[in-house]
């Protein structure tokens, strides 16, 4: 069977062009330094071999000099190379406001995916060519990882929190996805496919597939069915914190922090109520923790997030 | 030194000193209940050698899987549980105790002109740990084995995997106090015990590196015991501490093992830098360069390589900030170890150099560290390490640095100090033979690892897409010449002991107070106690 | 100084370097000990940070009265170990002998009294695990962990101390160059001091977190 190889994966993603260039930098600078290392020990080898008559008076045991010249010489490439890869790490993790959010549960052994409008895949990820998008993640049990040979990125998935990377596919076609952390038996097994289309096939293949309703419509629903909004909508009798446009706020809580509401912080709060207590309010929200589901919980907080908006209508 | 004597004279000062340490007493009883740290170091030394094999057939079994995309060979539980038993025997059963309790054990009382370790019981008392946990260890084995990976992550240790962790974590648990000891042992000895005259900076460089290893062996090794401790609690007790479902933090765990385990590689290379150091101006026939450069740069790389334990973790959720941190300190970490190959590297020059086995292991040494030490920049950077962490370029990098460095120089010194060691020569041409089968097997191994990984191929992985098998034949095919290269030394190692020539006090005429006294040596090592005028290395071309 | 005739063992070449090493050697031993603890006082910093409200309100859940106690009584047995490592440098065998008796039995009072504080502790269900109490704050359970894992860890330097000085009071009967000599006492007494130290900084941080200033 003759099957394409390659050495260099595709160039999926415009970060990764850069990438490469930077690991071109690299093996130039790291290539150079070895083969340069290695031709000095030959040459030294065969010029001074015991046998040879090359002239060894006087070999020096030091030179201040020399070694000054191969301590900061390295040091100052070192700190160049740490630049460029600092930059650009940064880059993957600087939350876009304009990027589509992607919304994937790892668990044993298989990857599940839902976009915003409620269209789900497992195995399967569709993703608008040329359009920023934030993968954010969670698993259900163990650490998985999520990676994309082709997109030159990574991100593991780790259970109790999200974590998040962005990226811009730049090239239309069909990716690898592997999952990059050891987690049990099918570890090998648990593989998936990316697919880049066109942002026209996109929506559209948004929009077919099963019907149902939006991440925020569902979120909406079951924000009530929880009884979420018995305590926490606007007529309650209860003396609750209002979540309207929760996500991004400064939040004061009981014991004198204070931290910005983010997708964590609304996650541990539905399942750990008593960990950040909001100042001025009594600990006596109930803990939903082995109720609500992962992806129940990424709903509501689309939910949330949707609810400083005035519409809540599926985006694409 | 002492003055140039001719090695009759040292036959018999060695002869007055007392019988060889070899002769004093045949029983089994007399070995096993020895305080002479040469006769522990061998003790060690047929131990680890066990157990390298038992890891080896693990590596080999694995790389027979993986010479075909299926999962053909094993099932896929069996394979994990291959690849955590070749990782949990090969770090903490063969690399973390070879060159410190096997060389360092028998070498480091002899270069300082001591008559012993400062605590000789506690020596042999960290053998039987060591023992202990071994057998542990296969214990968990022959019970149906691990399958978490050496690194037992969190929640998939504690709460996920069905196979047999506590115990392998009793194993481990028990092998880091013989570390511990070890190190306390040497720390002390070193500290204590010098020969009048052999100031710090006299010191050979192969103690240096011992000493610096002993820190870290003292230092990180707790930590290491009581997060396994941790992860025992959690499974046993359900309590939260690394499992989120529970309350607790995947993450924390991922800070406390790094913690030990990056150190813990320093471990696993500083002993073998030493032994290139002392291995190196002696078949160049020179000073080393640079010396007290060189004696900085251990401890330096001991000091900042406690530093840098979170670049396992750039892709973890670990904040951007803790990343920039750790990726920096980790550039900074290469410089004192590039500082190292330049200096061995212009210990060559103006020198006369012969390519004894010794030799060649050595030179091997320096050209593979310094590919596998390079291709740690790639992991180094940031961005670069989102793409290569998890995937066979981090296996290439650390097998570049472990077995073309470190099990290289162990092979080297072995070949070096096996006339001290055993009164025998071997035979050259077989060793050279050995060394280069190696150099050739280890590349073909290791090499197309890197392109692997850049390739994408993760790590862990009992069955992968077929566009990257041929890069895994030709790997598999280097892992077959690696294994010849591996069991030659066994037979002509072995056979020397037997009919290898003689050896005398000083076969290589190298500097250094080991060969200053009879090969083997005496028990009590010195006829007197060494008064040491000169530093160290003081060979002479002309 | 070392009395004139204890015994120098085979691989040191003076009894200078033999009293060097083995006060080097409990030096870098009680350096690693250190570092057995560390892992655990990072887990406790780390959860104060996140869950200072849970940790006061686990804190006031210890006994104060019982803890005071046992930190007066190892402060108390530290005091007579030094006197006894005194009077054993000074060859007063038996004076010595009596010291670390007392120094014994001082400690097996600290883990009587540390036994009835686990006691109350297990029948208030705070012992971490599925019988812990519910109704707790989250982070009172890791609290009680540390607690429990510190304090277990440190108990067991403990015994280990114990049986040290009780081996020596045996050792003691008879005159010198029988073991131990002066300087052995003295590393005993090293290492008891640092398990005494060791719980000067776990008393405040287990028993005082939500009780200062009322």
């Amino acid at each position: 069977m003759s099957v394409p190889f390659y050495l260099l994966p595709a160039d999926g993603a415009q970060s990764a062009t850069r990438l490469d260039s930077l690991a071109l930098c690299l093996l130039l600078l790291t290539g150079a330094v070895a083969l340069g290392v290695l031709a000095m020990m030959i040459v030294f080898c065969v010029r001074y071999r015991a046998s040879s008559k090359a002239a060894r008076g006087h070999p020096p045991v030091k030179d201040l000099g020399v070694e000054i010249a191969w301590t900061l010489i390295p040091l100052l490439l070192f700190l160049g190379l740490y630049a460029w890869g600092a930059v650009d790490y940064a880059a993957l993790y600087r939350p876009d406001p304009a990027a589509t959010p992607v919304f994937v549960v790892a668990k044993q052994w298989m990857w599940k995916a839902e976009h915003r409008n409620g269209r789900r895949e497992v195995g399967e990820l569709h993703l608008p060519l040329g359009r920023p998008v934030r993968v954010v993640l969670t698993a259900q049990d163990v650490i998985h990882s999520f990676f994309v040979p082709a997109f030159r990125i990574k991100q593991d998935a780790v259970p109790g929190r999200y974590t998040a990377i962005g990226f811009t596919p730049s090239r239309a076609g069909e990716y690898q996805l592997f999952c990059a952390e050891f987690c049990g038996t099918e570890h090998a097994m648990m593989t998936g496919k990316i697919v880049v289309m066109p942002p026209s096939d996109y929506a559209r293949w948004l929009a077919e597939g099963p019907r149902q309703p939006g991440m925020a419509e569902r979120g909406f629903a079951l924000f009530r069915s929880y009884g979420c909004s018995g305590c926490h909508a606007a007529g309650s009798s209860v003396h609750a914190p209002d979540l309207t446009g929760l996500l991004g706020r400064r939040v004061h809580l009981q014991d004198g922090r204070e931290l910005t509401a983010d997708e964590a912080y609304v996650r541990d709060s539905i399942l750990v109520p008593r960990k950040d207590v909001v100042a001025g309010y009594e600990p006596i929200m109930p803990s939903f923790a082995g109720q609500i589901g992962e992806e129940d919980l990424l709903a509501i907080i689309e939910y949330i997030r949707e609810s400083g908006h005035d519409q809540r209508t599926e985006r694409p | 030194m002492t003055s140039a004597q001719s090695d009759l004279e040292l036959e018999e000062k060695g002869t007055r000193a007392g019988t060889s340490y070899l002769a004093e007493g045949y029983t089994l009883r007399s070995w096993l209940t020895t305080r002479d740290h040469k006769r522990i170091a061998l003790l060690y030394a047929v131990s680890i050698t066990l157990f390298f094999f038992l890891g080896g057939i693990a590596a080999a079994l694995i790389r027979l899987e993986l010479a075909t995309p299926q999962g053909d060979l094993v099932s896929a539980d069996t394979y994990n549980k291959l690849f955590t038993a070749h990782g949990v025997i090969m770090v903490w059963l063969f690399l973390i105790p070879s060159i410190p309790s096997v060389l360092g054990n028998f070498l480091m009382p002899l270069m300082i002109g001591a008559r012993d370790l400062a605590f000789p019981r506690l020596n042999l008392a960290s053998w039987y740990l060591y023992l202990a946990g071994g057998a542990i260890v296969l214990w968990a084995l022959l019970a149906g084995g691990v399958d978490t990976g050496w690194t037992f992550y969190t929640p998939f240790s504690t709460m996920f995997s069905n196979s047999h962790v506590v115990l392998a974590l009793t194993g481990v648990l028990v092998v880091g106090f013989s570390s511990i000891l070890t190190g306390l042992n040497f720390i002390v000895t070193v500290h204590t015990m010098r020969a009048p005259g052999m100031g710090w900076f006299r010191l050979p460089l192969f103690v240096w590196a011992n000493y610096a290893t002993s820190l870290i062996l003292v230092l990180a090794t707790p930590v290491l015991a009581m997060t396994l401790v941790l992860v025992a609690i959690e499974r046993m007790f359900q309590v939260g501490i690394f499992d989120p479902a529970l309350g607790g933090d995947p993450l924390l765990f991922q800070h406390l093992f790094w913690f030990y385990s990056h150190p813990a590689v320093y471990i696993m290379v500083l002993p073998a830098m030493g032994v290139a150091s002392e291995i190196i101006p002696c078949f160049a026939r020179r000073p080393v360069f640079g010396y007290r450069f060189m004696a900085y740069a251990i401890l330096a790389i001991a000091v900042i390589g406690f530093l840098v334990w979170g670049h396992h973790m750039f892709v973890s959720g670990q904040s951007v900030y803790a990343g920039m941190v750790f990726s920096l300190l980790s550039f900074m970490v290469a410089v004192p170890s590039a500082i190292k190959v330049f200096n061995w590297t212009a210990t060559l020059y103006k020198g006369r150099i012969s390519f004894g086995a010794p030799m060649l292991y050595a030179l091997g040494f320096v050209g593979l560290f310094t590919v596998g030490g390079l291709t740690g920049l790639f992991l180094a950077a940031l961005a670069l390490d989102v793409h290569l962490s998890d995937t066979y370029f981090v296996v290439a990098h650390f097998h570049y640095i472990m077995v073309g460095g470190s099990v290289m120089a162990y092979l080297g010194g072995i070949h070096f100090w096996w006339p001290k060691v055993t009164g025998r020569m071997y035979s050259e041409a077989w060793g050279r033979l050995a060394a280069v089968v190696i150099f050739a097997g280890f590349n073909l191994t290791f090499f197309p690892q890197y392109l692997l990984g850049y390739a994408g191929m993760p790590r862990r992985y009992h069955s992968y897409p077929e566009e990257f098998q041929l890069l895994h034949v030709l790997s598999s095919a280097g892992a077959v010449t690696l294994a010849v290269g591996y069991l030659l030394p066994l037979g002509y190692l072995a056979w020397s002991l037997r009919y290898g020539r003689a050896a005398p006090a000083n076969p290589w005429q190298a500097t250094g107070l080991e060969w200053q006294t009879a090969s083997p040596p005496p028990v009590h090592n010195f006829a007197q106690p060494p008064v040491v005028a000169r530093g160290p290395y003081a060979y002479h071309t002309q | 100084m070392s009395p004139m005739n204890t015994r120098i063992a085979e691989q040191f070449s003076s009894r200078e370097q033999q009293a060097f090493a083995g006060t080097f050697g409990m030096w870098v031993f009680i350096a690693s000990e250190l570092l057995f603890f560390a892992p655990l006082l990072f887990g406790y910093f780390y959860l104060r940070t996140h869950y200072p409200a849970a940790c006061a309100v686990a804190s006031r859940h210890t006994d104060f009265l019982l803890g005071t106690a046992n930190t007066a009584v190892l402060l108390s047995s530290s005091f007579l170990m030094a006197l006894a490592a005194q009077a054993a440098e000074a060859r007063r065998r038996s004076r010595a002998r009596w010291l670390l008796v007392a120094v014994a039995a001082l400690g097996v009072a600290f883990l009587v009294i540390k036994g009835v504080e686990y006691h109350a502790e297990f029948q208030e269900q705070l012992f971490p695990g599925a019988g812990f109490r519910s109704q707790a704050p989250p982070g009172m359970e890791l609290f009680f962990l540390l607690y429990f894992a510190l304090t277990g860890l440190h108990a067991l330097h403990l015994t280990v101390g114990i049986l040290v000085c009780l081996a020596m009071a045996a050792g003691l009967r008879h005159p010198e160059p029988q073991w131990p000599s002066g300087e052995a006492v003295e590393f005993a007494g090293l290492y008891w001091h640092f398990v005494d130290l060791v719980w000067i900084f776990l008393y405040p941080l287990v028993y005082l977190v939500g009780r200062a200033g009322g």
